[in-house]
């Protein structure tokens, strides 16, 4: 089975763009299954129900999702693997722009919008950083002239990832991002690999529920910042 | 899936170059630094150096890894060659499309070829596949699209690699739809496009293309006026004056540009003055009449490709004397006369 990580901000187009792909490509005859990581809830799974795709959600809850994606990748492959899928698509939930959920040896795709501004790709990390392709997308409300620079501000900080631009309405693009994700490298498992990047960290006494703000509360992996 | 690095290219040389001496060569490097969040290493240090003795929290803080910088930072250099290139690269002599089939698999039986400095129409309803043929040129279409399209440069195959390169964008688009987002000046904002283009002469580019979207637009505005605030037609105008200036791309596609406060047939010829090939999805009889041919589409495919006839161009100059007294029509509503006298003239 093909895999693909697959992370974005919130409400870039992620689950458009992947729908228009998966439609695409299930013409060409290839079974693809989602797996969709958010933190609370979703509509996504309906959205992806409604176009009849095989899809499945893990909410993480009070977990930071990318520690909770990573505690269950295995998990999503078995599922996939048992579904038989030809192709399975990972949707993290892309929260914060510390996110990192690719892996080494399994492509990786990320998803950002013309309209977040041409300051967002450097705001970003490793999910777009470390993609192998980047998608863009809400080119067609702003102009030529934003949607040039926008590219090259990716360009800078990813000057090696395929650039595509996929219109999560009309479906323009759509069908290339298909072959671009069939492109996928085979993956018979993920025990061992390696995430491309260390997760964000955290492990101090909120992660474990205090609730109390002070000195005394905090403990652990605990950052202060610096005042000039 | 990456695109093949360059990190035996000329520009790894630049790796072991003190930075005074690498901005010399590379005046656009320092950005590489700043881009990243990083500060620009010292005069007398090289960037091989410079990564080699970062904190290893700072890099963890901005969520880079230090063995990749080298690479990063050799392909960044690559990159801007690749552009500054581009910039005086040769320009293409004609794009050509060699047909396929339409939905129902009819074959369409038309190649189309276009050169710079042509206008070309597209007509069709809704869904009749222009948007389908957009998207075949943009991708490069190699028979490997729902069309079987394939799309020859200079009658030529493109090398796959091109269907990626952000520098080398076949289609640049404007449509009704399309809006400034960006919280900057007229003047910030024009800027911000030359330098991402790595334009020489910044300052004298930004201005001209400020003059001719002034040229466009029924009414002026001030390089200081902030982008968001502009009208509808100074919008347009300004698009198409930037557009035409500093897009690299040879294709533009005009989608439906709306009547008000733009210069329509001049924004048209400023294009065509700038060799862009002008393709334009519109239903406006002045506007379509304007191009040497129209592609029909119907059901997803060309049906037909015609060739504006002199009873058409003649009738064109019938229809702008029509849209003329209408727009006098226009004008005196917005200054506040009777309409009834303007009919009677």
């Amino acid at each position: 089975m093909k895999l693909v990580t697959m992370a974005g901000p919130p409400s870039s187009g992620k689950s458009s763009v992947t729908i228009k792909a998966i439609v695409s490509l299930r013409q060409e005859g290839v079974n693809v299954g989602v797996v969709k990581f958010d933190s609370l809830s979703t509509q996504d799974q309906l959205l992806y129900e409604k176009h009849g795709i095989n899809v499945t959600t893990g909410l993480s809850g009070s977990l930071c999702p990318d520690h909770f994606f990573v505690s269950n990748v295995i998990d999503c492959l078995s599922w996939g693997e048992e579904n038989g899928f030809d192709l399975l698509v990972i949707e993290s939930a892309g929260l914060c722009n510390r996110c990192a959920p690719h892996i080494q040896g399994v492509l990786a795709l990320c998803v950002i919008d013309n309209l977040s501004g041409v300051d967002t790709p450097k705001k970003i990390g490793p999910m777009l950083k470390m993609a192998d392709i980047v998608v863009i997308t809400k080119g067609d409300i702003v102009s030529q002239a934003e949607r040039e620079v926008f590219a090259y501000r990716v360009r800078q900080v990813n000057s090696s990832a395929v650039i595509l631009n996929v219109n999560g309405l009309t479906g323009q693009g759509g069908r290339e991002l298909g072959r671009l994700l069939y492109g996928a490298p085979e993956t018979e498992s993920v025990e061992g690999k390696l995430l491309r990047f260390s997760l964000p960290a955290a492990l101090c006494s909120y992660c474990l529920g205090q609730r109390r703000i002070g000195s005394d509360f905090q403990m652990g992996n605990v950052k202060k910042m610096v005042f000039s | 899936m990456r695109r093949p690095l360059s990190g035996n290219g000329p520009e790894s040389r630049l790796l072991t170059l003190p930075l005074i001496e690498l901005l010399r060569q590379a005046p656009c490097a320092g950005e590489f630094f700043s881009s990243l969040g990083l500060e620009l290493p010292p005069e007398t240090v090289s960037p091989a150096v410079y990564f080699a003795a970062l904190d290893s929290k700072l890099l963890e803080e901005l969520a880079l890894e230090r063995e990749q910088l080298a690479e990063q930072f050799t392909t960044y250099l690559a990159l801007l060659t690749t552009l500054q290139t581009g910039r005086n690269g040769s320009r293409l002599e004609s794009i050509t499309i060699l047909g396929g089939n339409d939905k129902s698999g009819r074959p369409e039986g038309f190649d189309l070829t276009m050169r710079p400095g042509e206008i070309v129409s597209l007509v069709g309803p809704t869904g009749s596949g222009k948007s389908r043929f957009l998207a075949d040129i943009e991708w490069l279409a190699q028979g490997d699209s729902p069309t079987g399209r394939r799309v020859l440069i200079d009658g030529t195959a493109p090398e796959p690699g091109r269907r990626f390169a952000i520098d080398q964008k076949l289609v640049a688009q404007l449509s009704q739809n399309m809006n400034f987002v960006m919280d900057l000046s007229v003047e910030e904002f024009v800027t911000m496009h030359a330098e991402s283009r790595m334009i020489d002469d910044i300052a004298g580019v930004t201005g001209s293309v400020i003059a001719l979207a002034n040229e466009l637009a029924g009414e002026q505005f001030s390089p200081q006026t902030p982008v968001t605030s502009l009208s509808g037609g100074q919008s347009r105008a300004l698009m198409i004056a930037d557009t035409s200036c500093l897009s690299n791309s040879p294709i533009v596609l005009i989608d439906e540009i709306e009547n008000a406060g733009i210069d329509r047939k001049r924004a048209v010829r400023t294009l065509v003055d700038r060799r862009k090939i002008v393709l334009m999805a519109t239903h406006d009889p002045i506007l379509a009449l304007m191009g040497e041919r129209r592609v029909v589409f119907r059901n997803g495919g060309i049906g037909a490709i015609i060739t504006t006839s002199d009873a058409e161009r003649a009738n064109r100059v019938r229809f702008e004397e029509m849209d003329a007294k209408l727009g006098a029509v226009r004008n005196a509503l917005r200054n506040g006369e009777f309409i009834e006298k303007i009919h009677c003239r």
